[in-house]
């Protein structure tokens, strides 16, 4: 296995040669304005905006938000009152044992949660907190909550409606429960499940090269140069070398099969979020004093913001656009990474699935933002593709060698979005094209090649582009699940009598525990 | 009284020897014999979304692997002389699946192989001997 994997691999690398010495000639301006009018026209589409109280907002935040609010009351505040119980989802008290080697909710929880905890909890929040000021905070916090109920429904869809083949593997996400599930519901909704579906798999695609690939990619060699020296740095005109090695490790794992280095990342990037928070805690702790100060400017920077442009609603966009894009609640791309899961009551993965947000944006982004309030290093002024360098400086105020650590922290977790992603836009990609070995590998090199793109061009429009992508995918993913809601209200109330009955099995301690 | 005896069997050498030393004590004794075999497992890793897709596909595989090299050959072999034997198959922490097994099947003692980690390592790591010394219900036979 190993040795039919590094082969391909490694010829690959001859492969990308183009794309490096294309990049190299410092072509990014080139490139920028070849892409600009597409990116810019594909991004003025999706995030068309209507001016209220002085701020353009995009209405694709609006779809968002309205729906993450509508799923909260439609299914009485699930986010609140299913929260325990996931979290004895989580522990295993109703797992059997006889079931142990199967994918547990912990395991489908984990994985998706390292495709969402990246640079959005990172760079974007240091944008919102600087561009709508403390008070976003707040708006990003009750995003995230509300947040919690999209996820619930997207990943109950996603187990219920997934593709169970003979081979034991299993396939799920927004493609199969548009199709599959609009077809239940009547023979009208069938035409309209399926452009939904193939829509949902086309941004999916994009999404994958973009927000999930260029983005982190970009970002994470961005910090890497600027924690070596900045423009000085020997490797500031070397984006490409960055981008060939990043690549190389990824084809490694998604085209070599390398499983090790798999293995290697995703123990690693756990340990890198927990350190992450634990210096944000510590930070936090040594400005005790500060910490009421920061509250109510948080507080009240909420409901007023005075001086900053658009005012509340100028704020409010910010907190919600960061944690939409941070926890992609209601996008649909967690769906595809929670169906994998070993139960036959899906709904039970949609109470796991919220933890998604609830780690994502309300622990881990609130983190973020305090430091970056504490420290007062907020700066409205700042250019929005410098959000790691900011959270990076707010750490630096405090520890003075944080930075170091948070390069490694960025890398590793742009490195496991890219994996996860990578999967994402394949399961799209398979969906439209097929399953074949040819497919397969069309899909991964592109992606690679993405990968080289993303970190050795500044690109504006090219970020712009990417996410618009990944908000491009919440129109129809939402669209459906409107039409899926009594679907899940089914599911949910069965599984609840049976649970407020006390039907359902515990196993091992927890059983004594009752 | 008859009892019913548990082995830990991994195909390892240390084990094999336990697993002597229980055929003994079954055949001398005619105690019930069980041969367990634990997939080492937790339902705590972190998988990339490929691993996860391919889990059911692997677990199948992995206890068939199990069945067919490790467990099937010695029961059946043993079965052939006479001693009564059955081979049961688990995912999960070693110490804990065969605490875990020996409720479930009323075994009276436990027999397993002394893997002979350094001592740094099982520092570290902890041994399984000494976790289900610590923790079982059953008397524990640890064999060097």
């Amino acid at each position: 296995m190993r040795k039919l994997g590094i082969g391909p691999a490694l010829a690959l690398t001859g492969l990308w040669a183009p794309a490096a010495a294309f990049a190299q000639e410092g072509v990014d301006q080139q490139i920028n304005q070849a892409v600009k009018p597409f990116a810019d026209a594909v991004s003025g589409f999706i995030f068309y905006s209507f001016p209220l109280g002085g701020v353009q907002i995009p209405f694709v935040l609006v779809w968002l938000i309205l729906a993450a609010t509508i799923f909260t009351f439609y299914f009485r505040f699930i986010n609140i009152r299913a929260f325990r119980h996931g979290f004895q989802l989580v522990r295993g008290d109703y797992s059997d044992p006889l079931a142990a080697g199967e994918v547990t909710h912990f395991q489908a929880l984990a994985t998706a949660l390292s495709g969402t905890v990246g640079l959005g909890n990172i760079a974007g929040v240091a944008v919102a907190v600087s561009l709508g000021g403390p008070g976003a905070t707040l708006w990003m916090i009750l995003a995230g909550l509300l947040g919690m109920s999209s996820k619930f429904v997207e990943c109950t869809l996603g187990v219920k409606y997934r593709n169970e083949y003979t081979d034991g593997t299993v396939s799920g996400g927004p493609m199969y429960y548009l199709s599959k599930g609009l077809a239940e519901r009547s023979g009208k909704l069938k035409i309209l499940g399926k452009v939904l579906a193939f829509l949902f798999a086309i941004f999916c695609i994009g999404g994958s090269f973009g927000g999930g690939n260029m983005f982190q990619a970009n970002q994470s060699f961005s910090q890497l140069v600027s924690v070596t020296g900045g423009e000085s740095s020997w490797l500031a005109d070397k984006g490409w070398l960055f981008g060939v090695v990043v690549a190389t490790l990824v084809g490694l794992v998604v085209i070599g099969g390398i499983r090790g280095i798999a293995r290697v990342t995703s123990k690693i990037v756990p340990f890198m979020a927990v350190v992450y928070v634990t210096a944000g805690l510590v930070i936090i702790f040594i400005h005790m004093s500060e910490v009421p100060l920061a509250f109510s400017a948080i507080a009240s920077g909420a409901f007023t913001a005075e001086g900053i442009s658009g005012g509340v609603i100028g704020v409010l966009f910010q907190g919600f656009k960061r944690a939409a894009f941070s926890n992609e609640a209601g996008i649909g791309s967690a769906a595809i990474a929670h169906s994998a899961v070993r139960t036959n009551r899906p709904v039970t993965e949609g109470f796991v699935a919220l933890y998604e947000p609830f780690v994502d944006t309300v622990v881990v982004c609130t983190i973020t933002a305090l430091v970056i309030v504490i420290t007062g290093t907020w700066n409205p002024s700042v250019d929005p593709s410098q959000g790691v360098a900011l959270t990076s400086a707010a750490f630096e105020s405090t520890i003075s060698w944080f930075p170091w650590v948070l390069t490694v922290a960025v890398i590793l977790f742009a490195f496991s979005t890219m994996i996860s992603w990578s999967y994402y836009g394949l399961k799209a990609w398979t969906y439209i094209f097929g399953e074949s070995m040819i497919t397969d590998v069309v899909y991964k090199l592109l992606f690679l090649f993405f990968i080289i793109l993303g970190s050795s061009m500044k690109l504006g429009s090219v970020i712009d582009f990417s996410d618009a992508m990944i908000f491009a995918m919440a129109f129809p993913n939402v669209l459906g699940i409107y039409f899926l809601l009594p679907v899940v209200k089914k599911e949910l109330d069965a599984y609840w009598a049976d649970y407020k009955a006390g039907k359902l099995k515990k196993f091992g301690k927890a059983a004594n525990r009752g | 009284m008859s009892k019913v005896l548990l082995v830990g069997f991994d195909c390892s050498e240390c084990s094999g020897r336990a697993l002597e030393y229980a055929v003994e004590w079954a055949e001398a004794s005619k105690h019930q014999l069980i041969i367990a075999h634990v997939i080492d497992w937790s339902p705590y890793s972190f998988n990339t979304p490929q691993e996860n897709e391919e889990r059911h596909k692997r677990r199948e595989a992995e206890l068939d692997r199990a069945h067919k090299e490790i467990i099937d050959p010695v029961v059946s072999e043993l079965r052939e002389r006479g001693v009564y034997a059955r081979g049961v198959i688990r995912h999960g922490h070693p110490a804990e699946t065969l605490c875990a097994v020996a409720e479930e099947f009323g075994v009276t003692n436990i027999i397993i192989g002394k893997t002979g980690s350094s001592r740094i390592k099982t520092q570290l790591f902890g041994s399984v001997a000494n976790t289900l010394v610590q923790t079982s219900q059953q008397a524990v036979t640890v064999v060097p």
